[in-house]
This record gives C-alpha cells, sequence and structure tokens, in this order.
C-alpha cells in the first residue's frame, strides 16, 4: 500500500458538516475573552467551506489560544510551546490531502517559536496559521510578551515594559509568507473573511487576530474597536496592491490601531508541491521500479 | 638504511592471516579513500575488514589517520597495534610510530620525513611519495594523488587483487571527469611499479568461505538503508556530526520511495516535524548527536506522553557540551532512558557493529509501531564511520510495506485506553461515533481530554509504564560468545562490542574462563538476566563513558539499580577513542584479582 494520498480539496462531501458537529468541549477561557470570537466564527468559516470532518487537523502550542484544539471535535494535537509550526509541517508534507490549522498566541509566534514561523514562512508549507494576539502572557498570569507596547506595566515590567515590541506585521513581510492578513476579534464579519480567504490561498496563510484578555489587558484594542470609540479601517485593496511588500510595510508601520484586512498575498509554488516534484522526478528516472526492487538495487550497487 | 628480511607474521611463506595497516596523514591526503577503496576490495574478496579513523574536526587540513584491519578470519576490532604504518610527514611519523608494533614495517615520504627512530627493529622505507606522485602525474598536478600512489604500493605489497581494485577505483572516480580517473590510475600505476628496496612481498591467505552477495560499508549506511526496508519515509533533521551522512543519504534516497526528508531550521523544529508525521500515521525519524540530542528532549518526552511512535537515531560522539565532535564514546545512555523530565517511557536500542545497523533499524520499527512510543537507536560515531565487510541483507525477508491506516473508527474507540495499547486514528480517519481524539501532551483522559485528577495521572502512568514491562518479557536474552559460567561474563553495548568479543577470546587462552554478552535491548533489559550471571564470579560492563561519582558506567549502573548485586563491575574509558583489546583484557584482570 502506498502511503501516497491525493492533494486536499475543498469539495463538498455526501455527509454536510454542520457547525454543531464541530463543537467539543465548553472552552476554558476567562468570560469576555476575544478567543471566543475567534473560534465562533471558525466554527462558521469551516460549515461554510464544507470541509469533511475528518480532513480537518488543528494543531497549537502552549498558551490560552493554544487550547483551541481541545475545543474543536476533530482532529486535534495541542503541542509543546513554541513548535506547533514545525509540527503541523510534518502533518502538511506529509498529509496533503488534509487541512491543517495551527492556533496560538503571541509568545508562541513570536518569542519562543519565532524562529519557526520563519521558516515555515519562507518554505511556504500549506497550511493556515492563526495568531490571537493579546499584547500579553495571559495564561501565566500577566508577564510582558513580545507584542507588549512600550510603558505597560506586569509582573516581570512593574516599571512598564522597556523593550521595543515586534511589528507582528513586519515580521511576517519580512518572513516571506505568502498571505498575510490582520483582523480584530469584535470584527466577527472581517474574521470571517479573511479566514476564508487564507484557507483558500495555496501557501502558508497567516493572520494576526488582535484578541482582548479581559483579565490582564482590557481595552488593549479598543482604539481598533468602533463600538468603544476607535476605528476599524480596512485596507482598500484597490488603492493598496497586496502584492507589494514595500506598500505593505508602509501600512505596518501607521501608529496603532492601523489597518487591517489582506497586507500581502502572492503565489509561490509551496514546498509541498517542490518536494513531490522531485518525488515524481526521481520516481521517473527509476522507470516504475517497485520500492523494495529500488532498495535491493542500492545492495547490488555496494558488492 | 637496509632492512633485513622482514616477517609480519613469522611465517616462512609470508602469508598473512591478518594485517593491520595504519595511514597517516592529513585529512585532506585523501587517506580516508584509500581505507575506503581496501575495505570494498576484503568485501568482493571474501576477506573480512575493519577501519577505524581519526578526523580533525577542523574544515580542512589537520591530523588524520586512517586504519584498515585486513585479514582472512574474524575480524573484530580495527587492530590495537599497525603491522605498518605509512607516514606521509613527519608530525604523522612522530605521533604514530609507537602505534607500530615491535619489527613491523613503516612506510614514509622520504620528501618529508627527515628523523626516523631506529628502534623497536622497526623496518624504514623512505619513499618519494609527494615526488613520484608529482612525476607520474606531470607538473601541474602538484601532490593531489599521493593518495592513489600508495594504494598502489599497498596492493603491491600485500599481493591484493589489481584486478578487482581496479574495478573499485573505476567505478568510484568513472562519475568524475575522464582526466580525473586517469590521474588515479596513473598514480596507482605507479605505486604499484614502485620498487621498494629489499621489502618483500606478502599475500594473504584466501577468506574463508563465505556466502554470495558481500557489501562492505559503514554503519551510518547501513542504518539509512535499515530505516528504508522498516518503512520510513518521512523525517526531518539538522545537520551534525557524525550524524549528518543519515540525513544526507534519506534525503537523497526517500524521494525514490515517494517520502519527504526536511532539513529542519534546528533540532526541536527536526523532531516536531517528525512527531507530525507520525501523528499523520507514518512512521517517522529524527536524528542527530550530542547537543542535537539534548535539545530535542522536550518533545521526546511529549512522544512519551502523547503516545507516538517514533524513531530517534543518536549517534553518540565524545564528551560534554560540544565536546570531541568526530571521537567516539558512549556517554549518552542515561540520556536516553531518562532525558526528559517526568516519567517517560522509551525503548532504548544499540546495533553491535555495521551490520546490525540495519537489523536494529527494523527492530527499531517494529517496536515502535507495536507499542505506539518513540525508539532511540544509540549508534556512535566508530560504527557511524567504520567499514566492514559482511553479507547483503535479505531485502525480500525483511521488508516492511509502508502503511496508512486511516479505516473508520468504531464507537468503541478512544486515543488512549487504559486497558489497551493506544493505536491512533490518524487524521483522515472518520469516527463512526461523531467524536473525534484529541492528541495531548497535558496529562489526558482516555479520549485525550486533559485531566488534573490524580487517579487518571497515576493509571495514565501505569499504562505507559506497561509498554516496558510487556517489551521486557519479550525481548530476547543475550547470547553469550564463550563459556556460560566461569571467572566473569563480559558486558558491552554498541561498538564495544568487537573488542569485547576479542578481549573475551584472549582472556580464555591465557587460561580464565571468561563470557560475554552483548546489550542490543538496553531499555528495557529483556527479563531473566539474572539467570544469566548467575553462573560467573564477576559480571563486567565494558563501556566507553566515565565511572562518576561511584566507579560505575552507566550500563553498570542501571545493572547494579535492577540487580543489587556487588559482583557487577565495570571498566570504563573516556579518551575519545575505540577500546583497545588490551584495555579491556587489563581491566578485566584487575577485577579478576580482586584489585
Amino acid at each position: 500500500m502506498s502511503t501516497a494520498v491525493a492533494p486536499a480539496t475543498a469539495a463538498p462531501v455526501a455527509d454536510k458538516l454542520t457547525k454543531k458537529q464541530l463543537i467539543a468541549d465548553h472552552p476554558t477561557w476567562c468570560p469576555g475573552c476575544g478567543d471566543f470570537a475567534v473560534l465562533a466564527v471558525f466554527y462558521k468559516v469551516l460549515e461554510k467551506l464544507q470541509i469533511p470532518q475528518e480532513k480537518i487537523v488543528v494543531v497549537a502550542g502552549i498558551g490560552c489560544s493554544s487550547r483551541f484544539p481541545y475545543f474543536m471535535n476533530t482532529h486535534s494535537l495541542h503541542f509543546i510551546h513554541g513548535r506547533a509550526l514545525p509540527l503541523a509541517t510534518g502533518v502538511s508534507l506529509s498529509r496533503p490531502d488534509v487541512h491543517v490549522f495551527v492556533f496560538g498566541g503571541d509568545g508562541d509566534g513570536f518569542s519562543i517559536g519565532g524562529n519557526h514561523l520563519n521558516h515555515a514562512a519562507r518554505k511556504n508549507i500549506k497550511l493556515t496559521y492563526v495568531i490571537m494576539d493579546n499584547f500579553v502572557y495571559g495564561l501565566t498570569k500577566n508577564q510582558t510578551s513580545p507584542t507588549t507596547p512600550i510603558g505597560r506595566k506586569s509582573k516581570t515590567d512593574p516599571i512598564g515594559a522597556i523593550d521595543r515590541p515586534i511589528n507582528p506585521m513586519k515580521q511576517l513581510l519580512a518572513s516571506g509568507a505568502t498571505f498575510i492578513g490582520r483582523t480584530h476579534a469584535t470584527q466577527v464579519k472581517h474574521m470571517d473573511e479573511l479566514f476564508t480567504r487564507a484557507i483558500e490561498h495555496d501557501g502558508f496563510s497567516v493572520i494576526e487576530c488582535l484578541s482582548e484578555c479581559t483579565m490582564f489587558y482590557p481595552g488593549a484594542f479598543d482604539d481598533g474597536n468602533p463600538r468603544k470609540g476607535g476605528a476599524f479601517d480596512v485596507i482598500d485593496e484597490k488603492q493598496h496592491d497586496v502584492k507589494d511588500d514595500v506598500a505593505a510595510f508602509k501600512l505596518a508601520d501607521l501608529p496603532s490601531p492601523g489597518k487591517f484586512g489582506v497586507f500581502y498575498q502572492v503565489n509561490r509554488p509551496t514546498k509541498n508541491e517542490l518536494e513531490q516534484r522531485w518525488i515524481d522526478d526521481s520516481q521517473a528516472k527509476l522507470g516504475g521500479a517497485s520500492q523494495k526492487d529500488i532498495l535491493k538495487k542500492r545492495f547490488e550497487a555496494m558488492r | 638504511m637496509s632492512a633485513p628480511a622482514v616477517s609480519v607474521p613469522s611465517s616462512p611463506s609470508h602469508t598473512l592471516r591478518n594485517a593491520v595497516i595504519r595511514l597517516a596523514g592529513n585529512s585532506q591526503d585523501g587517506i580516508q579513500s584509500i581505507g575506503g577503496f581496501l575495505g570494498r576490495l576484503a568485501g568482493r574478496t571474501a576477506h573480512e575488514v575493519m577501519t577505524y579513523m581519526t578526523i580533525p574536526s577542523t574544515i580542512s587540513g589537520g591530523p588524520s589517520i586512517f586504519q584498515v584491519h585486513l585479514g582472512s578470519g574474524e575480524v573484530l576490532t580495527a587492530g590495537d597495534e599497525a603491522d605498518v604504518l605509512v607516514a606521509f610527514y613527519q608530525h604523522s611519523y612522530d605521533s604514530h610510530i609507537s602505534a607500530l608494533r615491535n619489527g613491523g614495517i613503516c612506510l614514509y615520504d622520504s620528501g618529508e620525513v627527515n628523523e626516523i627512530k631506529n628502534e623497536r627493529g622497526i623496518h624504514h622505507f623512505g619513499i618519494p611519495l609527494t615526488a613520484a606522485t608529482v612525476e607520474a602525474l606531470g607538473g601541474s598536478a602538484r601532490d593531489r594523488g599521493k593518495n592513489m600512489l600508495v594504494l598502489g604500493l599497498i596492493c603491491a605489497v600485500f599481493g591484493l587483487d589489481k584486478e578487482k581494485l581496479v574495478t573499485i577505483v573505476t567505478r568510484q572516480f568513472g562519475k568524475k571527469d575522464e582526466s580525473v580517473l586517469r590521474n588515479a590510475l596513473l598514480a596507482f600505476d605507479a605505486g604499484y611499479a614502485y620498487q621498494i628496496g629489499d621489502l618483500e612481498k606478502f599475500a594473504f591467505e584466501p577468506g574463508e568461505a563465505q556466502e554470495a552477495n558481500r557489501i562492505s560499508t559503514d554503519g551510518n549506511q547501513m542504518l539509512s538503508l535499515g530505516l528504508l526496508a522498516a518503512g520510513v519515509r518521512y523525517g526531518s533533521a539538522y545537520p551534525i556530526t557524525p550524524w549528518s551522512p543519515i540525513m544526507e543519504t534519506l534525503r537523497i534516497e526517500l524521494p525514490k520511495y515517494g517520502g519527504i526528508f526536511v532539513q529542519a531550521e534546528d533540532e526541536l523544529a527536526a523532531i516536531s516535524m517528525a512527531i507530525g508525521a507520525s501523528f499523520a500515521g507514518h512512521l517517522a525519524i529524527t536524528g542527530s548527536s550530542g547537543p542535537g540530542i539534548s535539545l530535542k528532549q522536550e518533545a521526546l518526552g511529549y512522544a512519551s506522553m502523547a503516545e507516538l511512535p517514533l524513531i530517534v537515531v543518536n549517534v553518540q560522539r565524545g564528551g560534554p557540551s560540544t565536546g570531541l565532535p568526530t571521537s567516539v564514546e558512549q556517554s549518552d545512555l542515561m540520556q536516553a532512558i531518562y532525558g526528559s523530565h517526568g516519567d517517560t517511557p522509551r525503548f532504548v536500542l544499540a546495533p553491535k557493529d555495521v551490520e546490525d545497523c540495519f537489523y536494529i533499524a527494523l527492530e527499531a520499527g517494529r517496536i515502535a509501531r507495536k507499542y505506539s512510543c518513540p525508539v532511540i537507536i544509540l549508534s556512535d560515531q566508530a560504527l557511524s564511520s567504520r567499514i566492514e565487510a559482511f553479507t547483503e541483507p535479505d531485502v525480500d525477508k525483511h521488508w516492511v510495506e509502508p502503511s496508512l491506516d486511516l479505516s473508520p473508527r468504531g464507537e468503541e474507540f478512544r486515543p488512549y485506553p487504559l486497558d489497551k495499547t493506544t493505536r491512533h486514528a490518524p487524521p483522515g480517519s472518520k469516527m463512526a461515533a461523531g467524536k473525534y481524539p484529541h492528541i495531548s501532551g497535558l496529562e489526558h483522559d482516555e479520549w485525550g481530554h486533559p485531566s488534573g485528577n490524580a487517579k487518571m495521572h497515576q493509571e495514565m502512568t501505569n499504562k505507559r509504564r506497561q509498554k516496558l514491562l510487556d517489551a521486557a518479557a519479550e525481548f530476547p536474552l543475550p547470547e553469550i560468545h564463550g563459556e556460560s559460567a566461569g571467572d566473569a561474563l563480559l558486558i558491552a553495548w554498541g561498538s564495544a562490542w568487537g573488542p569485547v568479543k576479542e578481549a573475551t577470546d584472549r582472556l580464555r587462552s591465557e587460561g580464565y574462563h571468561i563470557g560475554a554478552a552483548n546489550m542490543r535491548h538496553l531499555h528495557p533489559m529483556p527479563n531473566g538476566l539474572e539467570k544469566v550471571f548467575a553462573g560467573y564470579k564477576h559480571v563486567i560492563a565494558v563501556e566507553m563513558n566515565d565511572s562518576g561519582a561511584y566507579g560505575f558506567g552507566q550500563l553498570a549502573m542501571l545493572l547494579r539499580a535492577r540487580y543489587a548485586d556487588p559482583k557487577i563491575k565495570s571498566v570504563c574509558k573516556t579518551d575519545g577513542l575505540a577500546f583497545r583489546v588490551r584495555e579491556i583484557v587489563t581491566g578485566v584482570e584487575k577485577h579478576l584479582a580482586g584489585k
């Protein structure tokens, strides 16, 4: 039996996928946590796209948002801190027939797992990654995160954060990701639209979703929430060419709350595709010899 | 200087049963390739061979040696002392003349070596290796090809099968530019035709009748090919010495088998990718050496906790931290068994020689699948690079067809049943009850839901431990070489087996009653070892690691912990070199004398 499986398609199947089927444990998040909305939208988008339930794979590392897999009634894996992307890479490359989703926070994505983000992105691994950014370490109860703004007090910065925070959009643009979006957990319709586009993108798609930690950093994203008097300013793609990374860098430089929407999107061959090409070429050269015969020939050559 | 008739063994016919040839030069002189050619020749002429090399861990340059032990009988070690030394430089001569046995032969480059010591009946022959090479190849060649000239010399002196040797050389260089092969053969012929004063010629006894299809190669190659036969199709790693050749081989070979090997950004990513492929339903592999294995520990613990099958190869090198990257040591045994935080059951196996690297990979695959658990293969630097000749494995017999079980799982399915071994349902499998499994590193219940319940943690710990207990009952006891009762049982693991076996023979020839056993299954150990130990006065673990605070090596510590038997002793060393037989003999004799 071959381990090769046909690539994934979002074609609807006979058994219709419903939101209800996707619900697992009740989330352990604090009341009012922005992550509830992200989860609800994700259920809705999966239902809309009718991805077969058994082909949905949800992976996460460690953090509040990384509890995500337990709330999904799909194949799911809760991994160690910072390594969700390489694990998801292993799934994506070895199983082109499944849809791989990674959820995590700013600590997983930009701190302990920062290097993995760069490499999964430049290799253009076929998967969708949602970074639920709350600008704080919530699970460990209020320490400074890599996106905490300067001056914000925490248990590890009692006089206020002194280190320059990461600019997630600039980081992602430099990483080589082929789909980069930014959204806000209070903007349900926008999240829906962005998640859908990210999933339909053939390559490494990544979204930063500002998701408020009501326990330790309430009001962090009010300036992007019109209901709290902020401005949710969506990128006009008639004005912004999503293929223009220099323009995207300029958008990323705007002061808080910045812009929301698709900053960047290009098509580049995925590693999944390039590896498959090498497999096909290698096997074509061997003229359809069985795997066992390939190994036998290899030994013969060593005699 | 004139040498009297030389007798490498004291046989009038100058027929040799075996010979140890040490080539000493710099790493860029291509002396490894001389050894490689001789190794392959031995495989094709029914002779036995074992090689040994040291290479500097610098990029290029620095002293390097390659030692070849060729013989007509069983060759178990690379040889304690050399019969022949080929010294390329003065520093090679100075460093290695002491490795030559009394009355041995030293061939040296007379253009490089100016001071020789006439001592211990050693026969010196100065040959202008560099000048003769330049002369043979013409002006622009400089001394590149000196190694081929030396190969020609050795071929003539030992009456090796020239035709076969030329075929091997041609196959090696034939892939390159035409002039490369021409120059190689020109230098070889010049060496073959060179008249070395009054050095007599020797001939090896014909090799003992061997089965057909003999091959000669190194441990890293055999481990890689074993993984392919074991049905491993996905893996990931990060380059590090001496592990890298395995990942290079798998990166090139796996696409032919429809698989993928990923060069990861770091060691943590490498094991994570492999675990991802295992979770996806494949048997995956990662590997590394020393520092890299330390970095993998957290994720390795995850694989134990989440009960995912995984093969982790550790080609052990010397020392802590960066240590001795190109030397041999066996100091990672405790790390292999206990390396992660928490109680993380995993299996640990060690191949005993180059041939066994193939079979250990098959065994690792079988165990990983059966117990859905990580399996660590402890190879070492000596096994990784030394060349041995042996019978080609029967691929038909050992082939494991890779499989991916996506069948729908019934209502009774649980990812972590307390009363059964875990059998995961990989992504793509439908769940009849409509309930999908969680794979988790948090302590969990049978469904994989997080559980902080005290009883559940105890029960899950019991469940994970049970794999080790079942395997200990299943694993075979080691075979005994030598006597099954007597003065001492020597216990080896990994590459120490060859010298231990030879030391056993030597001790027996001195009148001691000695047996030797090799531990392939290091964790868990097979049940019933106490019965094996019962007949001996001493049980001595021979290993290349430090005796530590309590005077015992790592395997000896484990054996003492398990059997609480004071007759278990250690012979340890950590000089970064493979065991010499006499080091073991001396160590054992000390214990036998009660010192």
